[in-house]
């Protein structure tokens, strides 16, 4: 079936489709769930997003452990510097490392850094750190750290050299804050976002689609037109609008909610749709006859019958909507209307990268929006990848 | 024909009143009316405003009906083109959005031709040359203008122009040419500042139309009247052109509905970036100021314009094929 259907039309595919799973054995016995893993597997470059979203997912519960210093660790010695390389070795000898850097004002006063690689700051895995909860436990090892931070020689402000040590893999920003410490804990607040926005849209959208598509007649109508009215509403004008009118003094935390409400506002119509579109389609289906037959409560059929035999479809469909929501809250924190610090996510920290005289100064500034990109990027794939291993005729 | 045109008449109307709602809630969100925001800017320039001119402005704005009166006074005020008074800019909205309007549409037309003439072959190109390398390019692009956001473009685009040539992409006009009358110059001079924008504007859009022409284009060359007309001895490109390729433009025409709502929101985050004097700017500043009367114009105006738009377009669609016509009936 899996090579024999690839050339055929995919109007008849199911009846052939049900004919070669007779004569092959294998295939047979297979679940569903098992015949579209087995599909989604040979997407190698849809496996290979799925692996680098669950990568960026770990940043959930360990951002503190992959951060190598406090992101809220600010000094004003320290602002702007660019990315430090790590050094494997010292001469031919392994030795982890990362270059002391020498701060000093050029006769314009621009602050210019140099590496003098003689004096070395030793660079461990696991070491000690700042203290932080990981599921309640204090604990204070990180990924990658230095054991004993930055020593600053403190002077004047007219002195004309200062010495930074510590560990900035990324650079930091205008306050001297760790870049890397900060992208970690912006990529778990912004998947964070999306994480919740999902499941707000995931419950509107699949109760709404459900009964849109299962009752159909009047309250498919109703709910099809609101449907059709809300998604002619343009989008950014009215996040924007919405976003702005939060007052300023809310907490990060309600804020925080505000934001996920709105960037989930438009995502349920689409799961909606996607949800209503299956349930058309499969309430000819003779297993959903079978149970109204059997005598099987509505709620059963539409939960028990109905909604397993498209997970796939609706993860699909959120796996798509969560990469417009991790863009979306980009878009509106860079444009100041969105989340906003102290909260870190990656559209607050490229709200710092607001204009090109920043980006100029300090194009380190724009790494968080690379990490914007990759996991959106994955996300698509990911989500075009169990799009088509959900198709059965499909090729 | 005449059902399905009344039909989606009635639908946009219903939407137009849904939109007009949201805006509506939306000036209204932010704390305290307007006549205290009135009277914080009078106070910040020196005027004192007195209780009962107070109370005769809340009175004037109908602040102290009930909030339906308060709805319709306010829409009937939006339908006869009052569109209620800017604090930020300290001027009528219509005129704050007048001021830029020319600028904004310029800039859009402009994004919309570049989305037209870069997607439509390069869609074309890479459906009808599926898995050359030119269309794994393609792919790759469309799938790159999906992933990043148009700031990062922007930021990015500039800064490169910038180290590259020297040459700072900001705003529309160069400074000798800002308040000069119309010439052949300043005309010159704003289509050499528009390259930037427009490209930047136009990369997301096209990217999405890349995607959907290769989709679209792909399903119809499957389909047996291509195989006939092929049969029939055409050539491969009057194939194309004649029969899939029009079918595969009716996305081209239900976008143009997206046209003002794209500028709009395109030009909001182009303002930041390449300070662009767009309505975009206006609106970015009156949401960062709480200027609810500019920011509410700009989202009831965007909002009416996309439901006409669609109108248009679903109507326009009616007329080029014949079987969505067919279906709604």
């Amino acid at each position: 079936m899996v090579a024999g259907t690839q050339d055929r039309a995919p109007t008849d595919a199911r009846e052939i489709a049900d004919d070669d799973a007779m004569g092959e054995d294998a295939i047979e016995v297979m679940s569903q769930r098992q015949l579209i893993w087995r599909r989604f597997k040979r997407h190698r470059l849809a496996m290979f997003a799925t692996f680098v979203v669950a990568l960026l997912y770990t940043t959930v519960p360990f951002a503190d452990f992959y951060s190598s210093n406090n992101p809220r660790d600010h000094h004003d010695r320290r602002g702007y510097m660019p990315p430090q390389g790590l050094r494997l070795f010292d001469g031919w000898k392994p030795d982890l490392h990362v270059c002391e850097q020498i701060r000093t004002k050029n006769e314009f006063l621009k602050i210019e850094y140099e590496p003098n690689c003689e004096t070395k700051v030793d660079v461990r895995f696991f070491g000690k750190g700042y203290t932080y909860k990981l599921f309640g436990v204090e604990l204070d090892r990180h990924l990658i750290t230095v054991e004993e931070p930055y020593v600053i020689k403190m002077g004047s402000t007219l002195q004309p050299a200062d010495q930074v040590g510590g560990i900035y893999l990324l650079g930091t920003d205008v306050q001297g804050r760790d870049m890397y410490s900060r992208m970690m804990h912006g990529a778990r607040l912004s998947l964070l976002i999306g994480l919740a926005g999902i499941f707000i849209a995931l419950a509107v959208g699949v109760v709404l689609g459900a009964v849109s598509g299962f009752y159909g007649g009047f309250v498919d109508n109703l709910i099809q037109r609101s449907i059709e009215i809300i998604r002619s509403i343009p989008t950014v004008p009215l996040y924007l609008g919405l976003a702005a009118a939060f007052p300023a003094d809310w907490s990060v935390e309600r804020r925080f909610f505000a934001i996920t409400i709105v960037v989930s506002l438009f995502a349920w119509t689409e799961l909606a749709r996607v949800v209503r579109g299956r349930f058309l389609a499969m309430r000819q289906e003779d297993f959903v006859t079978a149970a109204i037959t059997a005598g099987a409560s509505q709620r059963r059929i539409i939960f028990r019958h109905m909604l397993p035999s498209f997970y796939s479809h609706i993860i699909a469909a959120s796996t798509l909507s969560l990469a417009f929501m991790v863009i979306s809250e980009t878009t509106l924190s860079f444009l100041g209307l969105g989340l906003q610090a102290p909260a870190i996510s990656l559209g607050v920290l490229l709200f710092a990268a607001q204009n090109i005289q920043s980006v100029l100064l300090a194009p380190w500034l724009l790494i968080p929006g690379i990490v914007v990109v990759i996991l959106v990027l994955c996300l698509n794939f990911m989500g075009d990848g169990i799009r088509d291993a959900a198709d059965p005729y499909g090729s | 024909m005449l059902a399905f045109i009344l039909r989606r008449l009635i639908y946009a109307v219903i939407a137009m009143w849904a939109v007009s709602i949201i805006s509506f809630v939306i000036i209204n969100l932010p704390a305290g009316d307007f006549v205290t925001t009135y009277i914080a800017t009078q106070l910040a320039t020196g005027n004192l405003v007195l209780e009962d001119e107070a109370e005769s402005l809340r009175e004037f704005y109908g602040l102290n009906d009930p909030v339906y009166v308060q709805y319709a006074k306010w829409i009937t005020r939006i339908l006869q083109g009052e569109l209620g008074f800017s604090f930020e800019f300290n001027a009528p909205v219509r005129t704050v959005l007048e001021m830029n309007l020319l600028n904004t549409l310029v800039l859009g037309v402009f994004a919309v031709v570049f989305v037209w003439c870069m997607a439509i072959p390069i869609g074309i190109y890479s459906a009808v040359k599926q898995y050359s390398p030119g269309d794994y390019v393609a792919t790759f692009f469309g799938y790159a203008g999906l992933a990043i956001p148009d700031f990062m473009i922007a930021l990015v685009a500039a800064s490169l122009i910038w180290t590259t040539t020297g040459y700072l992409a900001v705003g529309l006009y160069s400074v000798e040419y800002q308040t000069a009358p119309w010439s052949l110059a300043k005309a010159w001079d704003l289509v050499k500042h528009l390259l930037l924008p427009v490209i930047i504007l136009g990369t997301a859009g096209t990217a999405t139309l890349i995607r959907i022409m290769r989709a679209n284009l792909l399903d119809e060359l499957k389909k047996p009247y291509v195989t006939t007309a092929r049969a029939k001895g055409l050539t491969e490109w009057q194939v194309i052109r004649k029969y899939p390729v029009r079918y595969a433009l009716n996305p081209v025409i239900s976008m143009t509905a997206y046209i003002l709502p794209f500028i709009i929101s395109g030009s909001v985050i182009l303002s930041v970036v390449l300070d662009l004097p767009t309505i975009g700017r206006d609106f970015l500043r009156a949401l960062l100021a709480q200027d609810v009367y500019l920011s509410g114009a700009v989202i009831l105006a965007s909002g009416w314009l996309t439901i006409i738009g669609t109108f248009v377009s679903d109507l326009l669609l009616a007329w080029v094929d014949p079987r969505i016509r067919l279906e709604e009936d």
